[in-house]
This record gives C-alpha cells, sequence and structure tokens, in this order.
C-alpha cells in the first residue's frame, strides 16, 4: 500500500539507529510540536486526528487524555503499554524491533502534551532482548537533545524508562499493568478510580499502547485533519495488522481503515490468499480474546454488505453476527481447522493466565477447559456444549477486568457459529479423533 | 537473614549466604534510582531477573531474601512476586531453558509437534530437566511471535519458524556452548542500565 503512516520508512537500512532517522526526517514532529505548538494545541490535533487506541478497546485517544487529572499537585506519569501478549498479535514487538524512534519520539510529544516528566515503557519479560533496543534508542535520544533537562532549551524536561515485566498477559490490562510496575503482583484494580485520577503511585497516569503512541509524531508532522482524512468514518488512518495462521504471507502489515476483509485476506500484497490453496474456514481478527466468525459472515456481514477492516464494519451485527477489530491480531483458520481443539487451546491459555483474583474467572476457566478437553477427546456429552454457553455467560461482565469477557467470548462465538462441529466431537468420537490424529497427530 | 517462618511446597531453601558482586550492586542501585524516592519496590521485577541470572539460575529463598533486604521490603512482598510471574524460577533448571509455545497460532503452524519432538529427542517430559543438568523443558503460553510460528524461546533467545530439523541442529550447537556462558543473558543486563 502507498500511503503508509507508521511504516513508511521501515525498509531503509539502518532506520534503527538515530542518525539515519534523523536523516529521513524523524525528530522533526517533537520539533515542531516543543517549538511552535501549546500543549493545548497538540492535544486539539490528536483530537482532531480522530486516533482510537490501538491496543484492543480503540477508545479515543484525546478523549482519555482529556480525563487526565491536571488539577493536584502530583506528578503525572505517561506509561507506554508494551506488554503485547494477546495470541496473534505481535505488531508492537515488530514497531519497537524497526523502528524504536518512532515510538520514543511519540512518547516526548505525548508527555509534553500531558504534562508528564516521567515515563515508563513496560515491555513484557519474554522480550528482553528488546530492552537493549530501547535503551539504545533512549541513550542516543539524550545524546541529541531530545530528552532529559530542558528539551530543544524549552521548559520540557522528561525521562524514559525501561521497565520488563516477567511473564504475564494480565499486566496488559492497565491498572493489572500499573500494579506490577509499582513492584506486584499483577492483579487488576476496581475502577473506579481510574488511572487518569489515581494510577501510577496514586498519581493521575495515562497508559497508551505502543501503536497509540508512535501514531502521536506522525499526527503532529501532517496534523490532526490530514491524518483524519485517511482511513473510513471514525475509524480513522491507518492500523497495523499481524496475520497469522493459515495464510502464504504471515506478517505484520499497515492497511489503511476500510480495506475490504476479502482483500486483505486474499491480495498478494497482503496475506496472499489461503495456503495450499485450501479454503477458507473462519477468521479471528482482533487477537484471540475476539468472537471468531465463519468465512461467509467474515468477508460479508449478515446485511450482505462486504465487511471491511474498521472498528465499525467488524463489529457489525454486534455478538450475534459480528466480532471486533481488537489489537489486530488476525488469526486465519482453513477449511482443516479443529474448532473445537482450537477453542480449548485458547481456553488453557486464558486459566493458566487468570489472575485469580474474581472466582468467575479463576474457577470458570478451569472448568472450560476442562470440558472442552473432554469433548475434544472423544469423552464429552451432548448436555456439555450448553454447560459452556452458561459457564462463559457467568463469567461474562462478572469480573474485575476484562480478562474473563476475553475468555468467555471465544468459546461462546465457537459454539454459536459451530456448534455442530461440537456435537460431531460429541457424536463422532472415534471418527473425528481418527481424522485429527492424521492431521494434528495428536500425542 | 531472618529465619522466616513461611514455606511454599515449590520453595529452595539452600542457607547460603548470597549477594551481588559490586558491578552487580551498582546496577541494581541504578536502577532503583529509576522510581521516585520511597518507590524502590518498582525495582522488584528487574532486579528479580537480575538475581536470577547472576545468582545460579533460580530464585531461592536465600536470594529472594536477600533481594528483600536490597530493596527495604518485606521478603514476603518479593514471594507473592516471584510465586505469580511464569519467568521466575523457583528451583534449579537446566543451563538452558528452553520454552515451546503452543498457544493458538503456535499450535496451526505446529508447535505441538515441536514440543513432541523435543521430548523424544531430549528424554524429558515438560518441566524436567535432562540428567546432564543441560536442557530444561517447558511449555509457555503465546511468546507473541504468532507470524513466524513455530516458536521457542531459549533463556533469552528467540527462535522461530522451527522444525525438527532445526531443533536437532540447535540442540547440538547448544550442547557445545554449554560449559561457557549462557548465551544472550549477560549482555542484555549490560544494556539495561
Amino acid at each position: 500500500m502507498d500511503g503508509k503512516i507508521l511504516l513508511a520508512n521501515i525498509d531503509i537500512p539502518g532506520i534503527r539507529g538515530f542518525d539515519v532517522y534523523r536523516t529521513h526526517g524523524g525528530y522533526a514532529a517533537v520539533e515542531k510540536a516543543l517549538r511552535h505548538l501549546s500543549v493545548q494545541e497538540v492535544i486539539a490535533e490528536v483530537n482532531r486526528s480522530g486516533l482510537r487506541g490501538r491496543g484492543g478497546a480503540g477508545f479515543p485517544t484525546g478523549l482519555k487524555w482529556s480525563f487526565l487529572d491536571r488539577k493536584t499537585d502530583k506528578p503525572r506519569y505517561l506509561v507506554c503499554n508494551a506488554d503485547e501478549s494477546e495470541p496473534g498479535t505481535f505488531k508492537d514487538r515488530y514497531l519497537m524491533h524497526h523502528l524504536p524512534h518512532l515510538l520514543i519520539e511519540g512518547l516526548i510529544i505525548s508527555s509534553y502534551a500531558l504534562g508528564v516528566n516521567t515515563c515508563y515503557i513496560y515491555i513484557r519479560g519474554e522480550f528482553k532482548y528488546m530492552v537493549g533496543i530501547l535503551e539504545n534508542a533512549i541513550r542516543e535520544a539524550r545524546q541529541h537533545g531530545f530528552l532529559g533537562e530542558r528539551i530543544l532549551g524549552t521548559d520540557f524536561s522528561l525521562e524514559i524508562y525501561v521497565h520488563p515485566g516477567a511473564g504475564a498477559y494480565i499486566c496488559g490490562e492497565e491498572t493489572a499493568l500499573l500494579e506490577s510496575l509499582e513492584g506486584k503482583r499483577g492483579n487488576p484494580r476496581i475502577k473506579p478510580p481510574f488511572p487518569a485520577f489515581k494510577g501510577l503511585y496514586g498519581c493521575p497516569t495515562v497508559v497508551n499502547n505502543v501503536e497509540t503512541l508512535a501514531t502521536v509524531g506522525p499526527i503532529i508532522s501532517m496534523g490532526g485533519e490530514a491524518y483524519s482524512k485517511i482511513g473510513r468514518g471514525k475509524s480513522t488512518g491507518t492500523k497495523l495488522i499481524s496475520a497469522c495462521g493459515n495464510i502464504n504471507k504471515p506478517g505484520v502489515y499497515e492497511i489503511e481503515m476500510g480495506l475490504p476483509v476479502e482483500d486483505f485476506i486474499y491480495s498478494p500484497g497482503y496475506c496472499g490468499g489461503i495456503s495450499g490453496n485450501k479454503y477458507l474456514k473462519a477468521v479471528i481478527p482482533g487477537g484471540s480474546s475476539v468472537p471468531i466468525l465463519p468465512a461467509d459472515l467474515i468477508l460479508n456481514t449478515a446485511r450482505g454488505e462486504k465487511r471491511l477492516m474498521t472498528y465499525e464494519s467488524l463489529a457489525d451485527g454486534d455478538f450475534e453476527t459480528g466480532t471486533m477489530l481488537g489489537s489486530g491480531g488476525f488469526i486465519v483458520y482453513d477449511e482443516d481447522a479443529c474448532i473445537v481443539r482450537n477453542t480449548w487451546n485458547l481456553t488453557r491459555f486464558y486459566h493458566h493466565e487468570s489472575c485469580g483474583q474474581c472466582s468467575p474467572c479463576r474457577e470458570g476457566t478451569g472448568w472450560m477447559e476442562k470440558i472442552l478437553y473432554r469433548i475434544e477427546h472423544g469423552q464429552g456429552k451432548m448436555s456439555d456444549i450448553d454447560l459452556l454457553v452458561r459457564v462463559a455467560k457467568n463469567i461474562e461482565g462478572h469480573t474485575i477486568c476484562p480478562l474473563g469477557d476475553a475468555a468467555a467470548w471465544p468459546v461462546a462465538s465457537a459454539i454459536r457459529h459451530f456448534r455442530k462441529e461440537f456435537e460431531d466431537h460429541v457424536l463422532h468420537p472415534a471418527e473425528v479423533l481418527s481424522k485429527e490424529r492424521s492431521l494434528l497427530k495428536v500425542f | 537473614m531472618q529465619n522466616n517462618v513461611i514455606s511454599h511446597p515449590q520453595f529452595t531453601r539452600e542457607g547460603k549466604k548470597v549477594a551481588f558482586t559490586p558491578e552487580v550492586l551498582e546496577k541494581v542501585h541504578c536502577l532503583m534510582e529509576r522510581y521516585p524516592e520511597g518507590r524502590q519496590k518498582s525495582a522488584l521485577l528487574p532486579v528479580l531477573h537480575i538475581a536470577q541470572e547472576e545468582l545460579g539460575g533460580y530464585l531461592s529463598v536465600d536470594i529472594m531474601d536477600y533481594v528483600a533486604s536490597l530493596l527495604d521490603i518485606q521478603p514476603i512482598e518479593v514471594y507473592e512476586v516471584a510465586t505469580f510471574y511464569s519467568m521466575f524460577y523457583l528451583g534449579k533448571m537446566g543451563t538452558y531453558v528452553i520454552e515451546v509455545c503452543r498457544t493458538g497460532p503456535c499450535a496451526i503452524s505446529g508447535g505441538e509437534q515441536i514440543l513432541a519432538h523435543l521430548q523424544d529427542v531430549l528424554e524429558i517430559k515438560p518441566g524436567e530437566t535432562t540428567p546432564d543438568g543441560i536442557f530444561t523443558l517447558k511449555e509457555v503460553e503465546c511468546l507473541g511471535s504468532c507470524g513466524t510460528g513455530p516458536v521457542m524461546q531459549v533463556n533469552t533467545e528467540y527462535y522461530e519458524k522451527l522444525t525438527p530439523g532445526k531443533v536437532d541442529k540447535l540442540l547440538e550447537d547448544l550442547k557445545e556452548y554449554a560449559d561457557r556462558n549462557k548465551p544472550g543473558e549477560s549482555t542484555w543486563m549490560e544494556k539495561f542500565c
């Protein structure tokens, strides 16, 4: 695609280093913001751009910033959520690995707008090797006067620190992340109070995703108005989509919002079609937490319109016939994929990652995993299918944080759209198992 | 060191006196200064990573108590964190900890077969260590590398697009270096502060 915004310069050799990045227009946005724009003007540009959170929820970034409590004397914090752990999602890793300075630039401008002097990048522990890349970028930015005291001769000072997690999906939830950053277990907090009032160390805090913050620089460069004209409707701009599963070309793609899902799957510039020329069976378009949709519903909405890669179009039909854009973790399943096995696999993930604070999630995810295990292994009963639906319903909305919902939706949607496959597992276990053994070499 | 009454079936208590070298200690203090005054507990996760790497590859009670004293917090505050996060090990591990992803997308691309192959070759089950103490095999959830599956992490390094052949070659290479330092680990800490 022409008109890439985040990944426009990704193929330039050495772009990870400061000098090359700078000669290709890097840090011009920081200069523009700090030298020529007031805090209010930066916020206004972000508001005008229509930028929405790229971590999964899609909440308008400008609006989130506007909640920040600016009345107290306490310090304010910006925390960059780099705890990318949602199965199917690997866009932030790609971005930080190749373009660390794009993130640093976004952090400087956002901190300026929010009146923040200390910013933490909370990165998942497994990405330890990335700590060196980010620390190096921070060091380079400091050497060139873009970090530290009185940046570019203004009154604005900023320090950025990298903070590694230690292996916990739940720390991607913003309040669990803050707990973890304070050196505690990653148990999500009850909201309200929201982090905008009581966040890190009880101080006003904004937590934003890597991709969201990296987009702030380009928005300042091109202007919020120009950014808002890209994309479609309320889904403005571009989005990084990490595509994986049974496709010819897995990888991270920057798409303009509004691209038809069908084009994304089959165009040679993106996923390049289903591998082995098989049929498309299903897609989870926004990371493992969002509802799975069968081929007909992911390509076209229930009303017969072409499904587009936007927040609104993917959600068309709500959960009955729709899903969510989520984090952009696009998982594709071909005709041979076993939905029961896949659902069992994902439920095991949520059971493992539940922090254990709320009973519905702690117990419910375990029950769902057990029930799915026995259906998948030929020991299921017909009543198990409705039992799963009931357990999922009893988890959803009954927990402190959205992990409960995230665990319930894949199960509920798999049964909603692929009930027959669950029934087949119960009715013809021998047949299903032998087929899968040859297919997946189950052991 | 105080004698703690708290016990845990997975805890290892060795009664050894542990301490960082002066160089490492300097790094730890540098890390602690990244957080506001009185919030030095924030450095707990990074310091535990360093402790695990520098002091033998896992967190014994002695090490956890030592870290608590450095950060001026209660030992229980360290225990609860060490038992919560999956990257902290409470008992002896092999020189190389092989963590195989088999969540969703990795399962589609053959993560389970890679795990089975490793079990065959190493003749151990997930959670076990080879008798020579070189390899520990672990299952992990999503490593965030779904487009290049199957994937596994060996200590800090990612190995992607795995095949049984690639795994065999890697195991041979790793064995050759097993008597030296763990690759990757100390360089990570050098860059850190």
